[in-house]
């Protein structure tokens, strides 16, 4: 299942038209409830046999690494935790759950309801897309790598070693594909359904009814539903999240602290204008009749 | 600076000494590594991966550089502001400090930055981003720095109205100069008070959104350092920075110029810094207290010291020096607690954003390259010799020559212990 290059030059085309209608939609915030209806993955890591598949999926429609599908059959990569970076935009890890069978667990971008990388940005470079994505805009980023520091979940990741072109890298949700009514890559190739796309508030329900159905293989919480306000990508985990390498998180979002903050200080710009009118007046009644020199009279500061 | 500075003379030294040769030593080997660092990229240069996002750059030439600008507003807002006169010759340096200062922020922040040609980016309308905290301190910044510029420019016009004399191939252009300088001047002493508020403004609003950038990495953060009121405590410390800025620079530069400080005005700028200090300690205190964390203070861990090291050399030891009316009148005193305050703000700046800042997944922890650090001291170096520069070619130091009536210095008692301080010292 190789890609040729015709293929590949229609994604370049379909992601060009998709972050063009990306940009309009974006233009206002979306509520949680636009998100239950966006897309979604479920991860389920009990029914994950830890093929890699996925990554060279991932790899190939990303033209990252191009390495032959035999290679991924290489299980020693689980001996260390390993991160997404700038050439793999998901990997495969092991964890060992609380019965002491190890179980995979894929890692990507959780595409957040209310992302902290899109609230960090300073050139709205990231963008929540209503269908669900995260999209970067490598034409508008100015390589702050603000985001890298604000994700609550460590995803973004830098092209380091590209002196003039250096990008953001990270899990697409192959926005591109989905705007072609596809699947992401991952999940299209994904042998033993552990992966399952759909509307993010139907994979919630498929998620609970595993859990009812499958009593003791799953801890009864799906990881991603409330975690920082809600993921786009939820998790079905065997054992705690502490043991899986996921990071614990609370239910709320991260922006709106800081956006607060922000926003508080700005409010309609009253605050600065107020500064601005009090120094006014205090220069004003200050200000001396005729500059004078400054005299031995002069107060000078508490002492 | 609504009144023309009658003490500011330029300053008449040799450029190179032993020391300035030492400085442009380093500038040029900082300007070598940023160079190196242009071509071959920031993996190439730095220590920064994906755990480690941010280094130096970011912590010491961009947050700590903003924050020992402040001078700049304070000292304006003191002089013309609440029109304490008295402190009028001490605000020309401060605003040079302060504009040369921001000036190398922006060239430090281009060496961080992966795709330093896009700067401009936040400029355009369709770009901006008001959710975004370091939007607003780079839209305050850039508008800043122009307001920094236009706050100088009486001083440019002072120097060189009706003295245009430029080289020969550029000769047709000095009646042009001499026009926009003559409007300058008729017009800046009008307007330049709506700069002045604008500047203590600008610098209020970024020099607190710089201590709200990390706030939103609430996950990553130390307990001790993340707090919703980190912009209060970065405008506190901003503020409480300012006058020991102007005094580390006031003494450094009347030793480097074999000028007499101006003691007096320093040291009565020194009585407000033990205040500022005391607020800050007050608000960080309580601020501990409501959130409940003294506990990581106390444990004696790498952050607790950090943090420790960061109040007592920047806050504690200063304000038991500067309370001190004797202190204050001693110019080694006056001039080592200074130095502690402004280190203090860069170990709490370092703090922040690095020591706080625990990635998730973390396989190391990051300490800069020789690279970073050698740009760092390029920038510094740098800085010190644009503004040797600056005070050789502008009217910007108040000079006293020994022995002149008018002088303020003249009118105050001599006090035995202090001028033992000044020959000691310069």
């Amino acid at each position: 299942m190789g890609l040729d290059r015709r293929r590949f030059l229609t994604t370049l085309g379909a992601t060009a038209a998709a972050v063009a209608v990306g940009r309009d939609a974006n233009a206002e915030r979306h509520a949680a409830a636009d998100c239950d209806v966006a897309w979604g993955v479920l991860v389920d890591t009990v029914v994950c046999i830890g093929c890699r598949k996925c990554e060279w999926a991932c790899e190939q429609e990303h033209k990252l690494l191009n390495a032959p599908l035999a290679n991924y059959d290489d299980k020693s990569v689980f001996a260390e935790d390993r991160r997404p970076d700038d050439k793999r935009y998901t990997v495969v890890n092991e964890y060992r759950g609380s019965d002491q069978r190890p179980h995979t667990i894929k890692m990507q971008c959780m595409h957040c309801n209310q992302p902290a990388c899109v609230s960090s940005c300073i050139v709205g470079a990231l963008t929540k897309d209503p269908q669900g994505p995260v999209v970067y805009d490598a034409w508008k980023c100015i390589g702050c790598r603000y985001c890298m520091v604000a994700c609550p979940f460590q995803i973004p990741a830098y092209e380091y070693h590209n002196a003039l072109t250096p990008e953001v890298r990270k899990c697409t949700f192959c926005h591109e594909r989905l705007a072609r009514g596809e699947q992401p890559a991952c999940v299209a190739i994904c042998p033993n359904e552990a992966l399952t796309f759909g509307r993010r508030e139907d994979l919630i329900e498929v998620a609970r009814a595993r859990i009812r159905h499958n009593p003791g293989k799953y801890i009864d919480h799906i990881y991603g539903e409330h975690e920082v306000g809600g993921t786009a990508w939820l998790y079905l985990l065997a054992s705690d999240v502490a043991s899986t390498g996921l990071p614990e998180l609370g239910s709320n979002p991260i922006p709106p602290l800081t956006e607060s903050i922000q926003h508080g200080i700005f409010r309609s710009f009253v605050p600065p204008l107020a500064l601005y009118a009090l120094l006014g007046l205090v220069m004003y009644s200050t200000r001396r009749n005729g500059k004078s020199e400054p005299t031995a009279e002069d107060d000078v500061g508490p002492e | 600076m609504l009144a023309p500075n009658n003490h500011a003379r330029r300053v008449t030294v040799r450029f190179w000494t032993w020391g300035t040769t030492i400085l442009g030593i380093l500038t040029g080997v900082g300007a070598l590594l940023y160079l190196y660092r242009l071509l071959f990229g920031l993996g190439a240069a730095t220590n920064l991966d994906n755990q480690y996002p941010w280094g130096i750059w970011i912590a010491v030439d961009v947050a700590s550089g903003v924050a020992l600008a402040a001078g700049g507003f304070t000292t304006a807002a003191l002089a013309d502001i609440f029109h304490k006169e008295e402190y009028h010759d001490i605000v020309r340096p401060a605003l040079l400090t302060a504009m040369l200062g921001y000036t190398f922020v922006v060239v430090g922040l281009l060496a961080d930055l992966g795709r330093y040609y896009n700067v401009w980016h936040p400029m355009l309308p369709g770009m901006w981003q008001g959710n975004s905290v370091l939007f607003e301190v780079g839209i305050c910044v850039m508008i800043y720095l122009a307001v920094l510029y236009i706050e100088f420019l009486p001083t440019v016009v002072e120097r060189f109205s009706g003295r245009v004399r430029l080289p020969r191939p550029l000769q047709f252009l000095n009646r042009f100069f001499e026009a926009v300088m003559e409007v300058a001047g008729a017009n800046l002493r009008r307007f330049i008070s709506v700069f002045i508020i604008a500047g203590v403004v600008l610098s209020c609003l970024h020099q607190s959104s710089l201590g709200t950038l990390m706030v939103i990495a609430e996950t990553k953060m130390h307990p001790i350092w993340h707090t919703p009121i980190s912009p209060l405590l970065f405008l506190l410390s901003a503020i409480a920075v300012g006058f020991p800025m102007v005094i580390v620079e006031s003494i450094a530069a009347a030793r480097s110029f074999r000028l007499k400080p101006e003691r007096r005005i320093l040291s009565s700028i020194a009585g407000y810094v033990p205040v500022l200090l005391g607020v800050y300690l007050v608000v960080r205190i309580v601020d501990l207290t409501i959130r409940g964390v003294w506990g990581y203070v106390t444990d004696l861990s790498t952050h607790s010291v950090a943090f420790l090291i960061e109040m007592t050399v920047g806050v504690l030891f200063p304000m038991a020096i500067l309370v001190q009316e004797r202190w204050r009148k001693s110019l080694p005193a006056l001039f080592s607690a200074a130095l502690m305050v402004v280190g203090g703000v860069v170990i709490n700046r370092i703090n922040v954003f690095l020591v706080a800042y625990e990635p998730l997944y973390p396989t190391r922890t990051y300490f800069p390259s020789w690279m970073e650090i050698g740009v760092t001291i390029g920038l510094a170096s740098g800085l010190i010799l644009v503004y040797r520069w600056f005070v050789m070619t502008f009217p910007v130091i108040a000079a006293y020559p020994a022995g002149v009536a008018e002088s303020v210095e003249a009118k105050q008692p001599v006090e035995t212990v202090s001028e033992a301080a000044i020959s000691q010292d310069g």
